[in-house]
This record gives C-alpha cells, structure tokens and sequence, in this order.
C-alpha cells in the first residue's frame, strides 16, 4: 500500500472563486452604463458609410431616429429587396414622415422643440433617389436639423 | 425564530455560491436587451422649403463651385470629371481665392457651393463629397480661428465662432437630383 500512495504535499491550491461574482459585477455595471435600451428593432440592414467631419449627437431625448435600406433576410419575402424607410419600429413610406415627426414633436416640451434633430440611419448603398424623398418630406416638415449617421474614418 | 442571539446569527450564513448565478443572469439580460449605440454624425442644416424655384439668375458664374455625382459615382466638377481625392484642396482654394484668379470666388462670403445628384448615385458617394466640402470649410475656419485667436475654431467662443461663420458662411446648395439611373 505504501508504495502506491497517493503523493499529497504537491496537491494544486485551490482556485477561491469568492472573487467570480465581484468579476462579473464588474462587467454588468460596464454593460449598465455602457449601452442604452434597444427601442426599436431594425428590420433593415444598416451599414452607414465612413466620414470625417462627425458631431456627436447629445440630449438623445430630441432625436427620431429614420431608418432607410434593404430589409432584412427574414423579412425578405414578405418585403421584397429594394430598400426601404423604416420609421420607429415599422415599415412606412416617405408620406408617413409628417405624422412620424409630430409624434416625436408632442413627447417633447414646447422650449426644446427647435434643438430636435433627425438621424438619417441609411445603408450605404441606398440610392439617392429614396434619400432625396425623405429630406423633401423633412424639410415641407420645418424639420431641417439632420444628421446623417456615419462612423469615424481615420484622416488619411 | 425571532431570536437575535449571537448563536443564531452566525448559523445563518448565506450561501454566496449563487451570487454568481444572479450577476450572471442579470449580465445575459442586459447583453441580449441592449446595444452599443453609435450616435455620431454628419450634422445639416436643410434649406427651408420652398415652393418657388430657387432665383438663380443673380449669382454670378465665378461664385458657383458645381459638383455633379452621376448614376456611376463618378464627379464633374465645374464641368471637368474628377477624382474625389482633390475634391477639398480645390474647395478651399475656389473659397479663399489666394491668387484672386477671375473664375474663383470674390470673396468667401459670396462662394457657394452646388450639388446635385442622380437618383441612382449612391449615398455613399454622395456622403463622401459632402463629408469633404464641409471638411474644406471646416477646415478653412480653423486656419482663420488659428490666425486670429490663437485656437482652433472649435475652442472659440460663441461670439468668436460665429464672427467667423459670417465671415466663411457654410453655403451648401442641393438641387433636385436627376433621374437617369434610379431603376438600374
């Protein structure tokens, strides 16, 4: 028997895993402050183009958000291929972007109303034809403030 | 139970085995419920609408940097085909007029810059020529802040940002896209 004893000074010290919650703490309060609640779900696929000359857009409150590209695989057959203007959470036209906008306009109060502004989320192969609707409904709208949403390209 | 002896506190240990568990749910959860919102942008003011065509017949040739984006992505600018990459060095100098060549603006004040696409360009394209006039402009508005304050435009004041937004005014005009190549 003694030869075959088990060998029990070198045991390997135990990994204390008192410190795993206060690890993952860490990574949700990361993940709390870090994103925002998604509201909306995009049926659309989205790859906005690069750009250098971007504001960040603060007071997310006073910003609508519209949505223009090709639907999403799933939502293909019943969508078709061609891109679409999504506004909120549906489909629409560019005739439904008055009443999308007045929407928007009555959540917000009366002194704040002229800093509300409008990302134009547009894939980057959209053409401009469906782009020039949407900015014709926004500015017969009084909506002029626009931000067309793209990410930072590094200056060549 | 409602004994508050010394002994009963230090039986009642809780078990932190399962605190793992709830910060992992409430992890999964916050993963799968948000996103990472990229919310930056390039930021315009749209000309009010107007009924009327726009007056053109006043402005003078000289004072009108036309870019046109075809179907195809390509540039024409001022009537020539050009690559993108030139695009801002020859904005700047169409704007400032160093040499005050005559088929240059007059003076910054009266510089206007013209696009117009087609339906079908992309708005990639399109985003990408207006991304480098208004760099050109931005770009022209730090040198002038730089001269005259010491600091870049962005640095300025409210007063001595907009001192020189009347001085280098953004005039940015869009015409009616043409429509050769939407359905293509």
């Amino acid at each position: 028997m003694s030869k075959f004893q088990k060998k029990r000074g070198k045991s390997s010290p135990e990994v204390s895993t008192a410190s795993l919650p206060d690890i993952i703490f860490m990574l949700l309060f990361f993940f709390m402050v870090v994103t925002t609640m998604r509201d909306t779900e995009l049926m659309i696929d989205v790859k906005t183009p690069d750009a250098t000359e971007l504001t960040k857009l603060e007071k997310k409150s006073l910003v609508n958000y519209i949505y223009i590209g090709k639907p999403k695989l799933k939502f293909q057959e019943t969508y078709g291929t061609n891109p679409r203007i999504q506004l909120g959470d549906k489909f629409a036209s560019e005739k439904d972007i008055p009443l999308f906008l007045q929407q928007h306009k009555a959540k917000i109060p009366e002194v704040q109303r002229g800093g509300i502004k409008t990302s134009l989320r547009i894939d980057e192969n959209v053409k401009m034809g469906v782009v020039a609707d949407v900015k014709t409904a926004l500015r017969k709208s009084g909506q002029l403030l626009v931000n067309y949403s793209a990410k930072r390209r590094a200056e060549k | 139970m409602a004994k508050k002896s010394t002994k009963d506190r230090l039986n009642n240990e809780v078990n932190a085995g399962s605190m793992a568990d709830i910060a992992f749910l409430l992890l999964i959860f916050f993963l799968v419920t948000t996103t990472i919102v990229e919310d930056k942008g390039v930021l315009v003011q749209l000309p009010p609408w107007s009924d009327d065509e726009p007056d053109i017949t006043k402005l003078k040739t000289r004072n009108v940097f036309s870019v046109l984006v075809n179907a195809n992505n390509e540039l024409l600018v001022r009537g020539e085909p050009k690559d993108i990459g030139n695009l801002r060095a020859d904005c700047k100098e169409f704007i400032t007029n160093p040499q005050k060549l005559p088929n240059l603006a007059e003076n910054p004040k009266k510089a206007i810059i013209s696009l117009k696409n087609d339906r079908g360009t992309k708005y990639v394209a399109y985003l990408e020529v207006y991304n480098e006039v208004k760099a050109a402009y931005n770009e022209l508005r730090d040198d002038l802040a730089n001269r005259r304050y010491g600091k870049n435009y962005e640095d300025c004041t409210r007063d001595e940002k907009k001192l020189i937004r009347t001085e280098i005014p953004l005039v940015i005009s869009e015409a009616e896209p043409t429509n050769f190549g939407e359905d293509n």
